[in-house]
């Protein structure tokens, strides 16, 4: 029995690590019909996989399906982090708690909407978030007149911005949530509001908006932070994550909502995430950093790492690179929250301490600093090998397993940077992420010239 | 866009120009900045000044709750500023250091009771005499054990990587910090719970007041206004300025110091100079984990309640210190320190108790925003 499971264990790796490698390289097809198709038909397999039973067991089971979707969220969060730290050199450690404040902030909305019945929380995150993009996008524009601008002083603006768009959203938020409320119906005749279809447009507006929000927090976050260097942001990153952990313990005590209820977990989130939004999701925040990699945004983003005195003299705005690296990495963060809170249903201030936070750290430089694929990879072969086949094989040990498991990572680790420190795959990429062909151009019209030439002009800090 | 570009140059390059050309220097916006921070102090200073007249006594009393930490503090942040100092990494295992420093005083206290050994060899001997010589083998033999310890974690850690990228050595300092902590937790070692930690010697709590000075025992207890203060806090504050005086006269006094000195300036030329320049950064490891473990074994007596996690706070928060005060400045790690204990002190006592591990973060990024270099700190040179 034990010896089937291993066998087993070790065949599932292979499947989903090969399932993987077949749709990077489907995805990578000139035709864009035998891309949508291959999508549909990966999508397809582990959909299938769930429900096909070979004899009285599904080929993935319950456990699978948990190691998979928690796979899927740790390749985003991980992503995101690599395009931080692995992308664009610097060093973060705060990657867990924006992933943290992502799951929060989604899994009240639903939880508001499911279980008290109530749009406010919606509609306050929604028009909060809308509200405070377009506060930063507009201040930007207004700052890029200056330059020499102190960072402490954008900051303040920055933060009054914000703040002022908060204050409106809940205001406004309420106001609308207490016309809108009575759609709910009541439990004997349900609402408009109480379908099945509308919870689940809520989900994706929670999960979408939580990823906002995490990138505008780490927008205000970053300005000042970016600018310490790079052992000092790890230190701060760090701190944020310590930071945001006590204020999920304190939820009910230094915030004002009773029902994320502090220490012991919120209970009763809705179960909203299927094998469909995994998939779409991860997709999603794929193609999102594939495109963002292979585009000048991405060439300057390696510049920064690679030398940042380099890459000024070229004329590229270091600050606002990392800037933006540090916001898509935290977006990415985000999505994966929400997701994992309504894949999982509870969530507790334990699961987002900063000690769990330097899993993806591992998971990134497990596979390979700078190296999509490798993130990818990593993230699928660390939830099966580690929290699967390791978590069995270490239960026979008795009730230290856990303990174990964490004493073998850093060793692991250590093992790993002293004899490979570029990271198991290195720099490959598979199929879609790898960088595109570009045909040559055809010979440029001299005058066309002008626009481009403009548009690299330093933008605002 | 491009198209349109080309058919009607002149017309998109003047708008452009027009966007682009009127760009002022931003430096006459830093008031908005110090504005901020103004007011952020002036807060601070309401709050401290409000609760100070409120109740002065109890303001006198957070703040020596503040002094004993940041004199803990101080012993750790020596460590992080020496370590720093001459190799630029920022020694995440040093904490656990501290941590392995308590435990091995628990150890010797508790299983083998070594704090006895004086009166079980000489039976003769005063009980005062046996206690004072007791307590200070087991501190010694703490920090020897630290010692130790971080010259292994340096040989088989951070040696093999010195030339690699920094974050790299980073990295695996995190590594090491993990293992020691879950290492520790296993059961046939430290094993993952509290353990109420035996002193090896007892505690007593003083008042001061208008009245004079005694002790605090049940059937007298301290007069109205007064302040108390334990006779451990006395040991940290004494144990700590010895130990900053020693560190000073080490490092300006003797020979080692000046290899130290040289190397923090420059490794290649001070290994022309004929200093073995490993062996100098592994004393300078051990000797900041000495002044850990020192502070592991005071920590635990003052705070007598130790797990395989305690290390993790203190040892950012002594970095932030190092941080506050310059990082490779051994008076500056005092100072920093200080700040910081009474900081997270007077956090906890009057905004609110959890948000204390918050403040040593907030202010670490201010400093770094305000003053890159920390109070003492020598302005960085461009290096090549």
């Amino acid at each position: 029995m034990e010896l089937g499971f291993l066998l087993g264990s070790v065949v599932k790796i292979v499947a989903v690590l090969g399932w993987l490698y077949g749709l990077l390289q489907v995805m990578a097809h000139a035709s864009r019909w035998v891309k949508i198709a291959g999508i549909v038909i990966a999508f397809g397999i582990i959909q299938i996989a769930f429900s096909l039973r070979i004899g009285n067991q599904a080929i993935l089971n319950d456990f699978d399906a948990g190691l998979l979707f928690q796979a899927c969220t740790m390749a985003m969060v991980a992503l995101g982090l690599n395009l931080i730290y692995g992308f664009n050199g610097q060093f973060s450690l705060g990657q867990w708690g924006f992933y943290g404040l992502g799951a929060y902030a989604a899994a009240y909305v639903t939880y508001k909407w499911f279980n008290d019945r109530t749009s406010s929380a919606l509609f306050v995150l929604l028009i909060g978030v809308v509200l405070a993009g377009l506060v930063i996008l507009g201040l930007r524009r207004f700052l890029g007149r200056y330059y020499n601008l102190p960072v402490l002083s954008a900051f303040t603006l920055y933060l009054i911005g914000s703040a002022a768009a908060a204050a409106v959203a809940v205001f406004a938020g309420n106001g609308i949530a207490s016309i809108v409320d009575p759609l709910f119906g009541t439990k004997e005749a349900p609402g408009l509001l109480s379908s099945d279809v509308a919870l689940q447009v809520v989900f994706l507006l929670a999960v979408i908006c939580a990823g906002i929000f995490a990138a505008e927090v780490s927008f205000l976050f970053g300005l000042p932070v970016l600018s310490l260097g790079s052992d000092y942001f790890g230190i701060a990153t760090l701190g944020f994550s310590i930071v945001i952990n006590t204020l999920m313990v304190n939820s009910d005590t230094i915030l004002p909502f009773p029902e994320m209820k502090g220490g012991r977990g919120m209970i009763g989130i809705p179960k909203l995430t299927t094998w469909f939004w995994v998939f779409a999701f991860l997709l999603l925040v794929i193609v999102i950093m594939r495109n963002v990699i292979h585009s000048s945004v991405g060439r300057a983003i390696l510049s920064v790492r690679e030398d940042e005195t380099a890459a000024k003299a070229m004329g590229i705005d270091v600050a606002g690179n990392k800037l933006l690296a540090f916001v898509i990495g935290s977006l990415f963060a985000g999505l994966g929250g929400g997701i994992y809170a309504h894949y999982i249903g509870f969530l507790s201030p334990g699961t987002f301490s900063f000690l769990a936070g330097f899993n993806p750290l591992i998971v990134v430089v497990f596979g390979g600093l700078g190296s999509m694929t490798g993130t990818l990879a990593a993230s699928f072969g660390w939830m099966f090998f580690l929290e699967g086949l390791l978590r069995v094989l270490l239960g026979q040990l008795g009730t230290e397993a856990p303990t174990w498991r964490f004493v073998l990572y850093p060793i692991a680790l250590l093992l790993l940077m002293l004899l490979r420190p570029q990271g198991l795959l290195g720099k490959t990429e598979w199929g879609f992420l790898r960088a595109p062909q570009v045909k040559p151009r055809p010979p440029a019209n001299p005058t066309s010239d002008a626009r481009p030439a403009a548009s690299i002009a330093p933008a605002a800090r | 866009m491009q198209q349109a570009s080309a058919e009607q140059p002149i017309a998109v390059l003047s708008a452009d120009a027009l966007s682009v050309a009127p760009r002022q220097s931003g430096a006459g916006l830093a008031w908005i900045g110090r504005g901020f921070l103004l007011a952020l102090a002036a807060l601070v200073v309401f709050i401290l000044a409000r609760n100070l007249l409120d109740n002065p006594r109890l303001f006198a009393q957070i703040v020596i709750s503040g002094l004993q930490l940041g004199f803990v503090y101080a012993l750790i942040a020596l460590g992080y500023t020496m370590v720093y100092g001459i190799v630029r990494l920022i020694n995440f295992a040093h904490g656990d250091v501290f941590m392995v420093g308590s435990f091995v005083s628990f150890f010797a206290v508790s299983r083998f009771s070594l704090h006895t050994w004086p009166a079980v060899a000489f039976p003769g001997i005063s009980p005062d005499l046996s206690t004072l010589i007791g307590a200070v083998s087991v501190i010694v033999l703490s920090m020897i054990v630290c010692a130790a310890l971080a010259v292994v974690i340096e040989r088989v850690a951070y040696k093999p990587l010195r030339n690699a990228p920094r974050i790299t050595a980073l990295i695996t300092a995190i590594g090491v910090s993990f293992f020691l902590e879950f290492f520790g937790a296993l059961n046939f070692v430290f094993s993952p719970r509290f353990i109420p930690y035996q002193r090896p010697f007892d505690v007593y709590a003083y008042w001061i007041g208008a009245q004079g000075i005694g002790m605090v025992t049940p059937q007298t207890p301290a007069p109205d206004g007064s302040i108390t203060f334990s006779s451990i806090f006395v040991i940290i504050v004494v144990a700590s300025i010895l130990m900053q005086i020693l560190l000073q006269w080490l490092v300006k006094r003797t020979k080692i110091g000046k290899a130290m000195r040289a190397s923090a300036v420059d490794k290649p030329t001070t290994r022309l100079m004929g200093v073995n320049v490993d062996r100098v950064i592994s004393f300078t490891f051990a000797v900041g984990a000495a002044f850990a473990g020192l502070a592991g074994v005071l920590f635990a007596i003052a705070y007598p309640s130790i797990h395989t996690q305690l290390g993790i706070l203190p040892g950012l928060k002594a970095f932030v210190a190092a941080v506050l005060g310059g990082i490779g400045s051994i008076p500056g790690a005092l100072v920093g320190a200080l700040i910081m204990g009474q900081a997270e002190a007077l956090t906890a006592g009057y905004i609110s108790t959890p948000m204390r591990d918050a403040v040593a973060f907030t202010i670490l990024i201010i400093v770094l925003l305000v003053r890159p270099t920390g109070i003492f700190g020598e302005p960085e040179r461009e290096k090549a």
